[in-house]
Order: structure tokens, then C-alpha cells, then sequence
């Protein structure tokens, strides 16, 4: 038992090292003094996915790059940048994916529109049956 | 009339299987591409990552020569594996130039020491703003640049053996 956990020690610092060793970006942990930004800069990093890590978004995650966007995103909002605006820039880099707000666009349209005709074709069938038992 | 009605369900669920089938048998891509391909480089200028090589900015892309950019970390370990093929891409004529990404200069001076150094400029992005700018979502990649500065590909993860032709191939056709 003894020897497994100086082992675990041992083996510690090695998985350590695949981590950058740079402190985190001045903003990645810090909120923006303005109370309005910090809440607007909050509610567009909770729709921003992080890239690294994929299913949490920017506001969630501890990866190092998530901070990093943290960062871009908080200082951006300072500067007087709107919200529509840095998310716009970012999803021109890294196209829709960064976004976890749903767009209607021309491959997602299908999602919006299905659930509305599924939806009309079971109240047709619905009022087949009802006015048929009537 | 009825009789083929019957068969409906049962086609909608070999339709719905068969989608599986395709979905399933696809190869996972994870991979979040940049979107800035054929579009010039973002403005920067990077401060020098390591003493006694130049540092990295826009300006120095607009010369008519086309690039390599390789975004790579010390802290990465794909980066350390994809060594071997820069120095052949260096070997095939290509300039590479670097940005070292959240990285610390002793911290990069070792890993060249240790993997060698195919750079001629490489510079320091503290905190990921050039891969943002950039579009890169990790490291390592690698971005073709034309002479004019344009974006010209992006090739995510390591270089492999079989990366090579392809990245000089690019390299050749930007430069053309």
C-alpha cells in the first residue's frame, strides 16, 4: 500500500508536465469591475465552446485555452465591444461550431421546420380520427 | 391497399438503421478547422520567445516567400513527436517559421536543445491570442502561408511521414 502511493507520487509530476506552466490570462479567473459587463461578458461565455475540451462551454471549463478565451472575451466587452460583435468574430474563425447558441442556417434549417410539420401532420391525423368517431 | 401499408414501419426502421450504419461506420473527426483559409493573416506582432532568434509578426509574411507556421507548445508532447518531419520539411526547402504558445523561454530553449530547432523566427503568445486570431484550436498545427500572407491551409495535429509531400506540395503551389 505504502509503495503504491510513492509510486503514485512518483508518477505525479510526470502527468504534470504536459501542462503549460504559465499563470492563467490576467482575466481568466478575474471579472471585469463593471458589473454590466461582467454580466454580459458571463452570459456570452456560457454560450462559447471551449475547443479543447468540446462539450463544456468557456464560462465551465479549466482548460488553459478556455481561459485564454475568457480572457479574449472579458477584454473585449471592456473595450466597449458588444457581445453579437466577439461572438461574431470568433464564429469567423472557428465557424458555427464555437457557438452554442442554435442558428437557423442553410444545413439547420431542417431542425427548426420538422418539429413545426410533425407537429401539423399529427393534428391532421388527430382531427381524422376525432371527426371520424363523431 | 392495406398491404402495403403494413410494411411501412418496418422500412422506416431499416431507414433510421441504415443512418445508423453510415453515421457509425464514419470515422470520428474532432477536429475544429479554421475557418480563415484563404484569408490574409490577422495583424500581430509577437515579442521573441527565445534570446538571439527574431520574433514573429504579420509584416514579416509580406515578403513573397511563401511559409510554413507551426503553432507548437514545449509543454506539448505531439509537438516533441513531429520533430523529425519539420527538420525534413527544413531539409525539402521549407522556411518554418513558430509561434510557441503559453510557453516559457528557458522551458523552449530546452526543447530545441532536445529536439532541435527547424525555426528561423518563433514568437511568444502568452495567452493564445494568435491561435485565436488564427482560427487554431491546439496544438501542434501547421498553416501554409503564401507569399502575400495569405492563409493558405491548415494541417491539424502532428506532422506524419506521409505529411510531408503534401505540406511541400502546398508550400510549392502557394509560392507559384
Amino acid at each position: 500500500m505504502r509503495l503504491l502511493f510513492a509510486l503514485l507520487l512518483v508518477a505525479m509530476p510526470l502527468g504534470a508536465q504536459a501542462q503549460d506552466q504559465l499563470p492563467p490570462a490576467p482575466y481568466a479567473y478575474r471579472q471585469l469591475d463593471d458589473p454590466a459587463q461582467e454580466r454580459a461578458a458571463q452570459a456570452l461565455m456560457e454560450t462559447l465552446r471551449c475547443l479543447t475540451c468540446q462539450s463544456q462551454s468557456i464560462a465551465d471549463s479549466d482548460a488553459p485555452m478556455a481561459g485564454d478565451l475568457r480572457h479574449q472575451v472579458r477584454t473585449r466587452i471592456a473595450a466597449g465591444e458588444s457581445p453579437a460583435a466577439v461572438r461574431t468574430w470568433l464564429t469567423q474563425r472557428y465557424g458555427d461550431y464555437i457557438s452554442y447558441r442554435p442558428q437557423v442556417s442553410a444545413t439547420t434549417w431542417p431542425l427548426f421546420v420538422v418539429p413545426v410539420l410533425l407537429l401539423a401532420a399529427g393534428f391532421l391525423v388527430l382531427r381524422g380520427r376525432l371527426g371520424r368517431r363523431r | 391497399m392495406r398491404g402495403w401499408r403494413l410494411w411501412l414501419p418496418l422500412a422506416a426502421v431499416v431507414l433510421l438503421l441504415g443512418l445508423f450504419a453510415v453515421q457509425l461506420s464514419r470515422p470520428r473527426d474532432d477536429f475544429v478547422r479554421s475557418t480563415l483559409i484563404g484569408q490574409p493573416l490577422p495583424a500581430f506582432a509577437l515579442k521573441p520567445m527565445v534570446p538571439g532568434q527574431p520574433g514573429l509578426a504579420s509584416a514579416d509574411f509580406a515578403d513573397g516567400k511563401p511559409r510554413l507556421l507551426n503553432v507548437f507548445a514545449s509543454w506539448c508532447v505531439p509537438c516533441a513527436a513531429e520533430a523529425p518531419q519539420l527538420a525534413a520539411l527544413q531539409a525539402g526547402g521549407a522556411e518554418i517559421v513558430a509561434v510557441a504558445i503559453r510557453d516559457r523561454p528557458q522551458d523552449v530553449a530546452g526543447f530545441l536543445q532536445t529536439y532541435g530547432n527547424p525555426f528561423t523566427r518563433i514568437g511568444a503568445d502568452d495567452y493564445s491570442e494568435l491561435q485565436i486570431a488564427l482560427g487554431s484550436s491546439g496544438v501542434p498545427e501547421t498553416f501554409v502561408i503564401d507569399g502575400q500572407g495569405v492563409i493558405r491551409h491548415q494541417h491539424i495535429g502532428d506532422i506524419r511521414d506521409s505529411d510531408v509531400p503534401d505540406l511541400l506540395a502546398r508550400l510549392q503551389e502557394a509560392g507559384g
